[in-house]
């Protein structure tokens, strides 16, 4: 079995509204993984197509999506995790190489959100939770991650401020990032002054709706050597779920999905969470951000408060954290984020990382989270 | 009642669960526990997933509940736009733990972690039933 390596990443502009149509999209991001790489459309074996659902009028995506990138007849088909959804779609990828059945295959994710009204958006969410039992009671996005912050809060005295910080440090780094929706760095009083949407989340502890595509090349070790300078190797990948309904959670001051694929992850790669030098963790939500360094060992329960406070988070600290700007900044199209969050470590792990470079980044790691922790992805990269 | 009755938006017609509704109309907030195995469930379920039997049988969630978290949301998705602000909960009770509503009639500021909680029917406008969490 060959080892399988990443060789072209793409993302389109992340926005608000984008004003194209979804396949125009996917092409921004295909074109971008496709630069450099000694290959044709017709080198690409099989192409995933990954998004949530309910978003498009155009039904089945991955058929009009192949054809505009003329990827046909070569199969392609769709996967869904919510908001994991594309590095979902690394996986299948990555066993479809290693079976033998391909030798390169394109992962492509995408969303275009500004077609619906934020709240017909909120409303597609909540019924990415349970619709029998916890839907009809109003349940969304920014609730379920609130939840899992009061009690976070009430374990560890986890305080409003340390979760703005989250969320000053992304926008940091979001104001060097060309493809972010949010380019304006926000103060600690800005944030903390924003509206309340679901207590104790602010309107600046939220990431926001957004349209855009990602696009991640994979191939066989033997192709991938061929057909670029620098493959970026996949050691490490775990998945795992949770439940759908928040009373089934046995855990309330972490994601155990994120847990459970982070042990798996770093034991197929045979490394421990101090062997990473870059991270980029689903921050939907600053406590999602928070969660994330506690559930991937960065620190211990309850501890994660301390990365923040002593700026450990931070381009040359022990562990720089969505130094990108994280979804927080970026903006959040659901499908396309995974690949997003791809691309940004292997560009770290390529070197190509511009003034947020971390220097010398060999293994790095990418957290994706699907719903308010129902699936959890975890996936470590190396150089 | 039948189960499309069930909360503010009901986004399911048929359950084999659908019992759940006539009991609230009877005053009760029920769970189910599976005759073989004994596994409690909420939210109810007619088919155990731990033993793979479905001769389970309801039981009342009675007595008092611990609060483990809450939000206010003020912000709710459509269907939702007129009722907020409204404040989501988890509580656990003896057997089980129960997601659902804080009654509005509980201030924003005496709300805690850890306050003893009951869970009661309660009528919702246009002819809906559901249910709450008040205090004890």
């Amino acid at each position: 079995m060959q080892d399988v390596a990443i060789v072209g990443v793409g993302q389109s502009v992340f926005s608000r509204k984008c004003g194209v149509s979804i396949r125009e999209l996917c092409f921004e991001a295909y074109t971008e993984a496709m630069e450099g790489l000694d290959i044709t459309n017709n080198g690409i074996d099989a192409s995933i197509i990954c998004s949530a659902p309910e978003y498009d009028k155009q039904r089945s995506p991955a058929g009009s999506i192949s054809e505009y990138l003329k990827l046909t007849p070569k199969p392609s088909f769709y996967v869904e995790t919510v908001c994991s959804s594309s590095s979902t779609g690394l996986r299948v990828g990555w066993s479809l190489i290693k079976a033998g059945l391909h030798k390169v295959v394109a992962v492509i994710g995408f969303q275009k959100m500004s077609d619906l009204t934020s709240r017909d958006a909120a409303e597609r969410m909540s019924r990415g939770g349970d619709i029998i039992w916890e839907s009809p009671f109003g349940i969304s996005m920014p609730a379920g991650y609130a939840m899992y912050a009061r009690a976070h809060m009430a374990k560890y005295g986890t305080t409003e401020e340390q979760l703005a910080k989250v969320r000053v440090k992304n926008s940091h780094y979001g104001a060097a990032n060309p493809k972010a929706t949010y380019r304006k760095e926000l103060s600690l009083e800005e944030i903390l002054g924003s509206e309340v949407i679901a207590s104790p989340l602010k309107k600046f502890d939220c990431c926001a709706n957004a349209d855009g595509a990602s696009c991640i090349i994979i191939a066989s070790r033997d192709i991938a050597k061929r057909i670029t300078n620098i493959p970026i190797w996949i050691i490490g990948l775990g998945a795992a779920t949770d439940t759908m309904t928040m009373s089934g959670r046995e855990s309330l001051t972490g994601l155990r999905c994120a847990q459970e694929a982070a042990k798996q992850a770093y034991k197929m790669a045979g490394v421990g969470p101090k062997d990473i030098d870059v991270a980029e963790v689903h921050d939907c939500f600053t406590i999602a951000e928070l969660m994330a360094y506690e559930d991937l060992g960065f620190a211990k329960p309850g501890e994660g408060v301390g990365l923040i406070e002593d700026k450990e988070t931070y381009v040359g600290g022990k562990i720089p954290v969505n130094v990108d700007g994280g979804l927080l900044s970026k903006g959040h199209p659901i499908g396309a984020t995974g690949g997003s969050q791809i691309r940004t470590i292997v560009k770290q792990l390529r070197g190509e990382a511009g003034e947020t470079q971390v220097k010398g980044a060999e293994i790095g790691l990418v957290h994706n989270i699907g719903g308010v922790g129902q699936y959890g992805n975890v996936t470590i990269l190396r150089r | 009642m039948s189960f499309e009755n069930f909360g503010i938006v009901s986004f399911t017609a048929e359950t084999k669960a659908s019992d759940f509704v006539s009991y609230l109309e009877k005053g009760q907030v029920m769970a189910t526990r599976c005759r073989k195995c004994g596994t409690n469930y909420f939210p109810p379920r007619m088919d155990c997933s731990k033993c793979l039997s479905s001769d389970v049988e309801w039981f009342e969630i009675k007595g008092e509940g611990k609060l483990v978290t809450y939000t206010v949301v003020n912000y709710g998705p459509t269907g939702f736009e007129n009722d907020a602000p409204y404040t989501l909960a988890i509580v656990d009770f003896d057997k089980v733990r129960v997601f659902g509503r804080l009654s509005k009639g509980i201030k924003e500021g005496d709300i805690k972690p850890g306050m003893k909680l009951k869970v009661l029917p309660v009528r919702l406008p246009g002819d809906r039933i559901g249910y709450e969490f008040q205090r004890v």
